[in-house]
């Protein structure tokens, strides 16, 4: 019961990207069509999870008992983009159709600052290592949702015949604007 | 006459935020009121201005496939000042930037500076190139700050100027998104 309420808050109440500004770079650079919104999605629900669970044994089995918290922008970062690029080589080797579709979303990564904030909301919230893998799952899925329904969004507004002024991004920042609107008509459901 | 254009350009033309669209999770996620918008402006000057430096002093010694990582480091160093200092002098503004003030190590715009510019250039020119565009970056917050505060709470630095409640959506995430897409074809409309 915990966990649905942590999923449902993370997907739809507190989605990362439209109620708590987070990924917002890869949310406007990546969501023109939304086959690439899905595969940037997809690299972050991977990179995201597996970067929450280094992370929180690092902070429970090296920071905190050594008392070294104030080092944790500067390790979560160093652990953040090593992770970034092994999973790239493994990836590589492993699974070269996915390497292929993920291309350029991997490396972009490292600076995609859902990633880190998920890290540190997970500490912070003091979450058990199960629900902060249920935390991660659920905000990547919020993202991904967030970026496919964008992605999809530009793909009408193509056709549409804007203003002169407001071609370009500030469509764009309009409509997410609208979108998250809509998204808060889901708060008080958890 | 170039080091006054290496200055102003992040101003308007080259603007962090409005022509970029660099950083816009601070400037969307902080900008609840122009004081907090100047507040996480001031906070990422200082870490660009900072790491600019240091990048452009070390930049023969570091290897060219290390450089990003390395770069990186001595960004979250000057976060984790930034972070520490603020807790300590600011506790209010630190409590309501929060989760802003780590994740500056993970601002595009703070990494672009240092690998597009810093490593290029010289200490002088690398120092105008961040605090140039570290206020660019710290007007359009407090731009973006000032209309969603003025709109949602009919204030401004706190000074209340109509005795009501204002547009509570403009202090909401979705007004964010709006105000930020209005204040960006304003200044396409200004260049």
């Amino acid at each position: 019961m915990e966990y649905i309420a942590i999923v449902l808050s993370a997907i739809l109440v507190n989605n990362i990207v439209l109620a708590q500004f987070l990924g917002l770079c890869p949310f406007f650079g990546v969501s023109n069509k939304i086959s690439t919104a899905a595969g940037m999605g997809g690299a972050v629900l991977f990179v995201m999870t597996v970067a929450a669970i280094v992370t929180y044994l690092i902070s429970h089995y090296i920071l905190i008992p050594y008392d070294l918290i104030y080092l944790r922008t500067v390790t979560y970062i160093l652990v953040i983009s090593s992770l970034v690029q092994m999973v790239e080589i493994i990836l590589k080797k492993v699974s070269p159709p996915l390497y292929q579709a993920l291309g350029i979303f991997l490396p972009l990564m490292t600076t995609n600052c859902a990633i880190l904030g998920v890290a540190i909301l997970v500490i912070q919230q003091e979450h058990t290592l199960i629900s902060g893998v249920v935390f991660a799952i659920a905000h990547a899925i919020g993202f991904t949702l967030a970026l496919v329904i964008l992605g999809g969004i530009r793909e009408q507004l193509e056709l549409l015949n804007v203003p002169k002024g407001m071609r370009g991004n500030p469509v764009i920042l309009v409509a997410a604007g609208l979108l998250a609107m809509a998204f808060m008509g889901f708060a008080g459901i958890v | 006459m170039d080091q006054v254009k290496n200055f102003t350009k992040g101003f308007i033309r080259e603007n962090p935020v409005f022509a970029l669209m660099l950083g816009l999770c601070p400037a969307l996620g902080t900008t609840t009121s122009a004081y907090n918008g100047m507040g996480m402006g001031l906070a990422t000057l200082f870490v660009v201005v900072m790491s600019n430096i240091v990048v452009s002093l070390i930049k023969n010694f570091v290897p060219n496939k290390v450089r990003i990582p390395s770069y990186i480091v001595i960004i979250a160093s000057f976060v984790t000042i930034v972070d520490l200092v603020m807790a300590g002098y600011m506790p209010a503004l630190h409590e309501q930037l929060g989760l802003f003030i780590p994740l500056i190590v993970v601002n595009c715009f703070v990494l672009g500076r240092a690998e597009a510019f810093a490593q290029k250039n010289t200490l002088g020119s690398s120092i105008i190139d961040g605090t140039g565009m570290g206020l660019g970056f710290t007007l359009a917050l407090t731009m973006l700050g000032a209309a969603r505060e003025i709109l949602g709470s009919y204030s401004l630095f706190g000074f209340q100027f109509i005795r009501d409640d204002g547009m509570l959506i403009f202090i909401l995430a979705p007004g964010a998104f709006i105000a930020l897409g209005y204040l960006i074809a304003l200044t396409n409309r200004l260049k």
